[in-house]
């Protein structure tokens, strides 16, 4: 069974799993409509790090680090953050089904970052991420306090995120066509759909701690996650202050969310899908499966853009329709699983 | 280390559950606790184990208030077993008792090998060692019932609260069960639905009724053919044993007198 790791065994699987990131952020870079040598990459990120001076086509260079590379961070990041957050809160709900999209998180925080953008709420006071942020807790609330209305039971839970979803992007929506350019409303909508076009180093700058802060408040809390098992009560009557993990857990997705959503836009079943995936790799220890989850959610989005920059010659598709491409049937069949296990 | 439940009350949904409630638990004892369903019974155990703060009154554990205890502390020195507490995650047998650990590791502690030794001393206790390995969810629900038990030995506490362990067993494993539990040094409350099962095994048994404690004391002072009748609505015979045991049977026929439990609002809040 997946007994402890040694502290040498855990060294050298976060060295693999170190290894794996960075040869997915490796191929994000090199792979695209012109598909660069794996070696110019090699250079391109040697040249602008360490000024090593390899002499390289400036306009490859300029794909590589100024597009294609902030792009690939961007994605992994985005996806380590959606996995973890969908982790975290399956666990803490006790419900295959939870992640940030299902759960009108994620609409909430469109709706935040398309109040601040467009209607300039808070002008100032408010970033778009704050927007994002505040949109994030207010849909989840929302939606909590609407299923301890509905009573208990998984369905309880999904079914107040599917009426949130559609109320936050009901309010997205009018919010958009009411106040914003045509110009404007296009891109939006665009962006809402989930898209990394026009990400660039800014963007990590921002995405890079979200994420990593993330996953270290997810790991602090790994040990009470796991007392979560057999349900809230049972996780106090063993010495977790249940309230105060709901609050950080919950908090620290939403802020993952939120950031994720201002950057990249709400990208559908990836908190769903990957933890799942991750599960079937290394068990439910949330020490070892938080990581793993991360690490499975950073690779997925890469090859997920990489996917979307490709698929379609002279295209680009919104990477949330890959996703949910690839989710949307993976979320049919652990569905079907879930009741044959009931 | 002793227990204690002064004064307390409780209430949900706008009904009293628990009203002006005071027991003691003695070290080393085993005490049951009965009652009819809506009665308080397992609200009084979540307030006996701090996860619920009580309206009024307080619960005492060696004398300090126990919600001014930390968690981690209360739960080092006190382990709560619910009412079949279930779980959809393929988790095994082994790792539901490794929980009971909990207590004892921070985030940065790792699991050491004095954690191993006493989840396979918990294992072997309650004579699971051999199925440590399967997954949860194909177990009985007797064994699983059983993992419940170790994992709060591994909290190495020395009270032991039950709420109705044995409920969806089969006879042999709620005697097997109970006898288990009475074998441990520990001190043990229980809450049960069995009068004989509490008769058998408590050394005193404090009924509740309508949130109310009614009766506390030695089985053979307690169940009596007028309390039983009153409390529960049934009509029984006792047969009391030399050793100082007693026997119930139960009378058929005469149909339960006018509801003298709990509103019943209290009935659909407290889930028993």
């Amino acid at each position: 069974m997946n007994r402890t790791l040694t502290s040498g065994g855990r060294t050298g699987a976060a060295f693999a799993a170190l290894v794996i990131l960075l040869l997915a952020l490796w191929m994000g870079a090199a792979i695209g409509e012109t598909a660069i040598p794996m070696a110019t990459v090699a250079q391109t990120v040697a040249n602008r790090l360490w000024n090593a001076g390899y002499p390289l086509e400036p306009i490859d260079e300029g794909i590589i680090w100024s597009y294609r590379l902030s792009r690939a961070v961007v994605a992994a990041s985005c996806g380590a953050a959606l996995a973890l957050s969908g982790a975290v809160l399956q666990s803490l709900l006790r419900n295959p089904l939870a992640d940030p999209y299902i759960l009108g998180i994620s609409a909430g925080a469109s709706t935040g970052a398309v109040g601040v953008a467009i209607l300039g709420i808070g002008a100032g006071v408010l970033t778009l991420p704050l927007g994002a942020f505040v949109g994030a807790i207010t849909a989840f609330v929302l939606v909590s306090m609407l299923a301890v209305k509905a009573g208990r039971g998984t369905a309880a839970i999904i079914l107040a995120g599917v009426a949130g979803s559609q109320l936050f992007n009901a309010l997205t929506s009018f919010i958009v066509t009411k106040a914003a350019t045509a110009e404007q409303a296009r891109g939006i909508m665009f962006w809402l759909l989930g898209n990394l076009s026009g990400v660039r180093w800014a963007d990590a700058w921002l995405a890079v701690p979200a994420a990593l802060v993330g996953l270290v408040v997810c790991l602090w809390h790994a040990r009470p996650l796991d007392a979560f098992t057999f349900g809230a009560e049972s996780a106090a009557s063993l010495g977790i202050s249940v309230r105060r993990t709901y609050l950080a857990l919950v908090g620290v997705s939403a802020m993952m969310t939120a950031v994720m959503v201002s950057i990249v836009g709400s990208i559908g079943f990836v908190g769903l899908v990957i933890p799942h995936a991750a599960r079937l790799l290394v068990g439910v220890r949330h020490g070892v499966l938080l990581p793993a989850a991360a690490l499975t959610g950073a690779v997925f989005m890469i090859l997920a853009d990489i996917l979307s920059r490709t698929i379609i010659p002279g295209q680009v598709l919104p990477i949330g329709v890959i996703t949910a491409l690839i989710g949307a049937p993976a979320f049919a069949l652990i569905l079907a699983k879930g009741r044959a296990r009931a | 280390m002793r227990l204690a439940a002064s004064r307390v009350s409780w209430s949900a949904g706008g009904g009293d559950i628990l009203k002006d409630v005071s027991l003691s638990v003695e070290a080393g004892e085993f005490l049951g606790i009965i009652g009819p369903n809506g009665s308080g019974k397992t609200s009084l155990m979540s307030l006996l184990s701090g996860i619920r703060k009580p309206r009024s009154g307080e619960v005492l554990l060696d004398g300090v208030p126990i919600g001014a205890l930390g968690r981690r502390t209360v739960a080092q020195r006190l382990a709560l077993v619910e009412q079949q507490a279930e779980t959809g995650e393929r988790i095994t047998a082994r790792q539901a008792v490794e929980l009971g650990r909990t207590p004892y590791l921070g985030p940065l502690s790792p699991w050491s090998p004095d954690d191993d030794r006493i989840v396979d001393a918990a294992l072997d206790n309650v004579d699971m060692a051999d199925l440590a390995g399967r997954i949860w969810h194909t177990l009985s629900g007797g064994e699983r019932q059983r993992l419940h038990i170790a994992r709060a030995l591994a909290q190495q506490p020395r009270i032991l609260l039950l709420d109705e362990p044995t409920n969806h067993l089969d006879i042999g494993h709620q005697i097997g069960l109970l006898d288990l539990v009475r074998r441990q040094d520990l001190t043990v409350v229980a809450a049960l639905h069995d009068l004989n099962h509490a008769a058998m095994f408590c050394d005193r048994i404090a009924v509740m009724q309508a949130g109310r404690l009614v009766a506390l004391g030695r089985p053979r002072d307690v169940l009596t053919v007028e309390r039983i009748r009153d409390v529960f609505g049934v009509d029984v015979a006792i047969e009391h044993e030399p050793d100082g045991g007693c026997h119930i049977r139960f009378r058929p026929g005469r149909t339960p007198p006018e509801r003298r439990t709990a509103p019943a609002v209290a009935l659909a809040t407290t889930g028993t």
